[in-house]
C-alpha cells in the first residue's frame, strides 16, 4: 500500500473514457486476457469436435454394432433424404429411428443437468448444491407422475407431463426456498439441510403415487424416476427439451455476471448493484422450467449436475461467463458415454443411468474434495 | 457529494435496530462511526448499501434519494465494503477485483483497457498486486479484507462506505489503510472498533448506543471519558496525541457495566 501516491478513484462520475482512446495504452494483462480467451474458445471447439464423434460413436454400437462411417453415412442419408438400399433398411431403422434421438436426448440433457448445477452452486452459495440435491427434481417426478396418473392438464396434449414436471419443479424451489429463508437471510447450510429433507419426502409422495394405481408395474416406474433412463424417448419427445435446455443455455449464460456477484454474498451482491432476491427468483424459475423438461424425459439424474460444475472450475476457474461456455459440453459428453453404458453394460438389460452417474461421480467427488489446490466451502 | 442519513429507523421483529438516525457526511469529509457490538453500526451502513431497506426515514446522495434510484445507479455512485460471510467459489484475486466494475458495465461485456488499468493500480495501492492469480480462499484474512477495499475502489464511487475495514489487519496495514482512505478525498463513512485509530483516522464521530446516535462531532469533542464509560463501560483516560493532537484513550482494564438508564422508546438528545 502507498498512501502517498495519488487518490485512488478518480473522483468525478464522469471518468469513462471512450474504448477507442484508453486502447492506446494495452498493460500486459491485457494480452494475457486474450489468451486466456483464445484458450476458452480453443477449449470449447475441442470438446465440440469430441461431442461429435463421441455423438456418432454412441450411435453406432449397441446390440447391433454399426461403424462410424456407416452411422455417419445413414445420418447424412436422414438429413438429406438420401436413397438407403432395401437391405439396409433394418439398420438404418435403428440408427435413425431408435439410436439417435436417444443420444441426442443424452447430450441435451447432460447440457442441461450441468449448466443448471452451475447455476443453482452460486445461486445458492453452496458447493454441494444442484437441482437432485435440492429436491427440484424430485419435485418434478411428483409432478410429471400426478399427471400420468390423474391425466390431469390434458389440453396440454403431448405437454402435459412436461407442464406438470415443471409445476412440480416450481413448487419443490418455492417451498425448498421459502422454508430454508429466514429473517436474516438465507443460510447456504440451511438450504442444503432443507432441500435434502424435502427431496427424501418428494421421492416417497411419487413411490406412494405409483404403488396406488393398480396394474402399474410399480418397482420400474419408481425406479425410471429416481434414477433415470433414455430408453422410451422418440424423436416426438425431443422438441420440447430441446427448446427449454437450449433457452436455460442461453439465458444462463447472460446471467454470468451476476452469478459471479452473487456468489460473493448477498450483500455484497447488494452494494455491486445486483439485487439477489429478484434475481434469485427469476433463475429459480428458469432452473425449474429446465429441470422439469428433463426430469420429464428421462427422469430424475443425479451427480451430474453436482459434479460437472466442479470438473469444470478446476480447469477454466471460477468466472461464470467461462464455465458456462464449456460446461454444457462436458456434461453433454459425459451423459452421452453413461448412456451407452447403461444400455449396453449388462445388454439387452439396462442399467439406471443414476446407477453409473453415482458410480462415477462418488469417487471422482471425493476425489476433489480431497484435492487441496482445489478449493471451495471455505477451507 | 454529500451523502445525508435523515431519521433513519430500521425495525425487524419488532425490535428497533436503528432509532431515527440523523447524520451528514459532507463532500469530501470522512465519518467514523463506533459504537459497542449490536449497537446498530452495520444496520446503518446496509440502509446506505441497498441490502436492506429502512423501515421509516431516507437515505440521501446529495439532493437524491436513494430510494428513487435503481439498485445499479446507486451502486455506480456508492462503494461498500460489506460484512458477509465465506465465499464458496475460489475467485482469483483479479477476478475478484474486477467484479467491482459490475455496476458500470453490461452483462458480460468484458473490461475496456482503462478498466484493467484501474484495477491494476487499485491492486498496487492496497499492496495485492503480487497475489493477482492467487485464489481467494487460500488468502489470509488480512489479504482478503485488502483485496474487498480494492473492489470498492475500482467502483468508482464518490462515496465509500465500510464496515470494519481494519478487520484482520496487522497494525501496519491498518495505518496505510486509514490514510489510504484519507487521502481518497472521498466522501467516507466508516465503521470502526479501534476507538484511537477512528480518532486519528477520522473528521468527525458518530457514537451510536442502542441504535441511538448518543454523540456526534470532532473526535476530541465525543471521545470524553464520561462518554466512552456511559457507552462502552470501560474506564479511560484521553490524551493528547504528542505529534498530531488526536485524543487517544488509555484503558484500564477494571470494566465497568453501563448505567442502564437509556430506555428503548427514545433517544437521548446527541451531545455536541
Amino acid at each position: 500500500m502507498r498512501p502517498s501516491a495519488s487518490p485512488a478513484p478518480p473522483v468525478s462520475s464522469d471518468c469513462r473514457i471512450p474504448d477507442g482512446k484508453a486502447n492506446q495504452a494495452p498493460g500486459a494483462r491485457g494480452s494475457e486476457s486474450s489468451a486466456s480467451r483464445m484458450r476458452l474458445t480453443t477449449t470449447c471447439f475441442v470438446l465440440l469436435a469430441l461431442l461429435l464423434v463421441s455423438v456418432v460413436v454412441a450411435i453406432g454400437l449397441g446390440t447391433a454394432v454399426v461403424t462410424p462411417g456407416d452411422t455417419a453415412w445413414y445420418l447424412w442419408a436422414a438429413l438429406t433424404g438420401g436413397k438407403i438400399g432395401a437391405s439396409e433398411a433394418t439398420t438404418y431403422q435403428i440408427v435413425w429411428e431408435i439410436r439417435t434421438p436417444r443420444v441426442l436426448l443424452a447430450a441435451l440433457v447432460g447440457a442441461g443437468l450441468s449448466t443448471v448445477g452451475v447455476a443453482v452452486q452460486a445461486m445458492v452459495r453452496n458447493a454441494l448444491a444442484d437441482p437432485y440435491v435440492l429436491g427440484v427434481s424430485s419435485g418434478a417426478s411428483v409432478g410429471a407422475v400426478g399427471v400420468t396418473v390423474t391425466g390431469g392438464l390434458a389440453v396440454l396434449g403431448v405437454y402435459a407431463v412436461s407442464a406438470g414436471a415443471f409445476l412440480g419443479a416450481l413448487a419443490a424451489s418455492a417451498m425448498v426456498y421459502a422454508a430454508a429463508a429466514s429473517r436474516a437471510g438465507m443460510s447456504p447450510l440451511r438450504l442444503i439441510l432443507t432441500g435434502v429433507a424435502m427431496a427424501l419426502g418428494f421421492q416417497a409422495v411419487m413411490s406412494v403415487i405409483i404403488y396406488l394405481v393398480p396394474n402399474s408395474e410399480a418397482t420400474s416406474t419408481v425406479l425410471y424416476w429416481t434414477m433415470g433412463s433414455f430408453g422410451a424417448v422418440t424423436w416426438a419427445a425431443l422438441p420440447a427439451v430441446a427448446a427449454a435446455v437450449l433457452l436455460g443455455l442461453v439465458v444462463l449464460r447472460r446471467y454470468g455476471r451476476a452469478l459471479d456477484v452473487m456468489a460473493l454474498g448477498d450483500e455484497t451482491a447488494a452494494s455491486l448493484g445486483v439485487d439477489p432476491d429478484r434475481h434469485r427468483k427469476q433463475l429459480l424459475v428458469l432452473i425449474s422450467l429446465v429441470t422439469g423438461a428433463m426430469v420429464a424425459v428421462s427422469g430424475a439424474i443425479s451427480f451430474v449436475g453436482l459434479v460437472m460444475p466442479h470438473l469444470v472450475r478446476m480447469v477454466v476457474g471460477s468466472t461464470h461467463a467461462r464455465v458456462l461456455a464449456v460446461s454444457p459440453l462436458v456434461g453433454a459428453v459425459f451423459m452421452v458415454w453413461t448412456d451407452l453404458v447403461a444400455r449396453t453394460l449388462v445388454a439387452p438389460r439396462e442399467l439406471p443411468l443414476g446407477v453409473i452417474t453415482a458410480l462415477v461421480g462418488v469417487p471422482v467427488f471425493v476425489t476433489l474434495m480431497r484435492r487441496k489446490a482445489y478449493m471451495f466451502g471455505g477451507r | 457529494m454529500d451523502l445525508t442519513l435523515d431519521r433513519l429507523s430500521v425495525v425487524t421483529d419488532g425490535k428497533k435496530l436503528l432509532h431515527d438516525l440523523s447524520l451528514n457526511v459532507q463532500d469530501g469529509r470522512c465519518v467514523g462511526l463506533v459504537g459497542p457490538n449490536g449497537s446498530g453500526k452495520s444496520t446503518a451502513l446496509k440502509c446506505i448499501y441497498r441490502a436492506l431497506r429502512p423501515s421509516s426515514g431516507t437515505v440521501r446522495i446529495g439532493e437524491e434519494e436513494l430510494s428513487h434510484l435503481s439498485m445499479r445507479r446507486s451502486a455506480q455512485m456508492v462503494a461498500a465494503l460489506a460484512q458477509d460471510g465465506e465465499v464458496e467459489l475460489d475467485f482469483t484475486v483479479e477476478e475478484v477485483v474486477a467484479l467491482g466494475r459490475t455496476p458500470h458495465i453490461r452483462g458480460n461485456q468484458v473490461l475496456s483497457a482503462r478498466e484493467r488499468e484501474l484495477c491494476e493500480r487499485a491492486m498496487e495501492q492496497l499492496d495485492i498486486s503480487h497475489l493477482a492469480r492467487r485464489g481467494v480462499l487460500t488468502l489470509s484474512g488480512g489479504e482478503r479484507q485488502r483485496v474487498l477495499v480494492a473492489r470498492a475502489f475500482v467502483q468508482e464511487p464518490q462515496i465509500l462506505v465500510l464496515d470494519e475495514p481494519t478487520n484482520h489487519l496487522d497494525v501496519r496495514h491498518q495505518v496505510e489503510l486509514l490514510s489510504l482512505l484519507r487521502s481518497t478525498g472521498l466522501t467516507t463513512l466508516v465503521v470502526l472498533h479501534d476507538l484511537n485509530l477512528a480518532a486519528a483516522a477520522c473528521d468527525q464521530l458518530g457514537v451510536l448506543s442502542d441504535g441511538c446516535l448518543v454523540a456526534n462531532g470532532a473526535p476530541e469533542k465525543v471521545l470524553t471519558p464520561e462518554l466512552v464509560h456511559d457507552v462502552f463501560g470501560v474506564r479511560t483516560t484521553v490524551v493528547s496525541h504528542p505529534l498530531t493532537g488526536d485524543p487517544q484513550l488509555l484503558y484500564s482494564l477494571t470494566p465497568t457495566p453501563p448505567s442502564p438508564d437509556g430506555s428503548d422508546t427514545s433517544c437521548p438528545s446527541p451531545g455536541h
